[in-house]
């Protein structure tokens, strides 16, 4: 009853707007990277030299890509693995 | 110095035509020199807007194809002394200016006049490509809508990314006071969240615009309008006074009364 009183005063906005800035939100996420593909190729370069500090992988199998589920957007990254590193502090 | 700046949008029909004629007017009412650049080859509506249809005789083509000279083919308005047109060419399309024109005829523009502004056409191919390349400054015009803030942002992305224009201002047209009021329009703290551009106004959605338009009469010269208004505050914005936003989101309505009344508010 509460609940309803509140939206119904407009203290929760029952209206399209909230709607329409989230998948605008979504949208420019793609677009955005979309424009410059650039960006992901720095990214990419980035996490190779991070990674190749621990293991070592597969540039050329490597890819990284925004995909989109539902009501989020995430890095997808498949990046395979040719062997670990013994790392000083790692005790395997 | 002088400033010359686009107009533009991407999507067509938000009212880059609309704001183009208004602050050019609003400009020369205050005694700047000013012209407007209508970069629209093929349907031309600048000359309409202003009311200046009807004393056209040569155009910005004419002038690059050296069929006139620069100063033949502006048209001085009738209302205000230092307000000029350059008009385009009805019958081409847009290949008849390209970029480089544009450049040269900005540059020549540049050195007579306090203002030169470009009314860009929609889109973002060899028209866009021609209006911005003789500029330094944009203004990026939208409605609040999902389509149109899209398709503002991928503008943003051009302009930075093909002419080195960067922190364009935004101009939020036709917002509709009761539909915000009732949480179905985006306000401008959303647009401005996600396009993350400097707001340099808002105008509200009012047929007096369109009555003005009818008339040839930009609405900026009607003092009693509140569109009107809004226009004003914008060409003061551009000259550097700091004028706070127009309260246009949160008007009294009934359940903003009643939720003051029961103390929700
Ligand atoms: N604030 C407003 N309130 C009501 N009507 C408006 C407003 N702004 C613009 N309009 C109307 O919207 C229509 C489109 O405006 P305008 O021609 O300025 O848009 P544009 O972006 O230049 O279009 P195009 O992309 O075709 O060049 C016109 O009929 C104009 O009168
Ligand atoms: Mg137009």
């Amino acid at each position: 009853m509460l609940d309803f009183l509140a939206r119904l005063l407009g203290r929760e906005s029952p209206g399209s707007k909230n709607v329409a800035k989230e998948r605008l939100r979504l949208v420019l996420v793609h677009d955005r990277a979309g424009v410059s593909p650039q960006l992901l190729q720095l990214l990419k370069n980035d996490m190779v030299e991070v990674i190749s500090k621990y293991m070592e992988i597969d540039e050329k199998g490597l890819s990284v890509n925004l995909e989109r589920a539902d009501n989020q957007v995430a890095l997808v990254a498949s990046i395979p693995v040719k062997k670990m590193k013994r790392v000083a502090g790692n005790p395997a | 110095m002088s400033e010359v700046i686009v107009v533009t949008s991407g999507k067509g029909g938000v009212g880059k035509t609309t704001v183009t004629a208004n602050i050019g007017c609003g400009l020369a009412m205050l005694g700047y020199k000013v012209v407007l650049v209508d970069a629209d080859t093929g349907l031309r509506n600048l000359d309409v807007v202003l009311g200046m249809e009807n004393r056209i005789v040569f155009d910005l083509t004419d002038v690059i194809e050296e069929k006139c000279r620069l100063r033949q083919a502006l048209i001085k308005d009738r209302r205000f002394e230092e307000l000029f047109l350059l008009p385009t060419a009805q019958t081409k399309d847009k290949s008849a200016v390209t970029p480089k024109d544009m450049q040269n005829i900005c540059s020549q523009l540049r050195e007579h006049f306090d203002y030169v502004i470009v009314d860009s056409p929609a889109g973002i191919e060899q028209g866009f490509q021609s209006a911005v390349a003789g500029v330094e400054k944009a203004i990026v015009v939208t409605v609040p809508e999902v389509a149109a803030v899209r398709d503002a942002d991928r503008v943003v992305g051009l302009l930075e990314a093909k002419a080195e224009i960067r922190d364009p201002k935004l101009i939020i047209n036709r917002l509709r006071m009761q539909m915000v009021q009732r949480g179905d329009m985006m306000t401008l703290e959303d647009m401005h969240d996600i396009l993350g551009l400097e707001l340099l106004g808002v105008i509200p959605d009012d047929e007096q615009v369109v009555i003005a338009t009818n008339r040839g009469d930009p609405i900026v010269i009607n003092e009693n309008s509140l569109s009107g208004r809004a226009f004003k505050d914008i060409v003061r914005r551009m000259l550097g006074e700091p004028v706070p936003l127009m309260n246009l989101e949160n008007g009294e309505g009934f359940f903003n009364r009643l939720r003051r009344i029961i103390g929700l508010g």
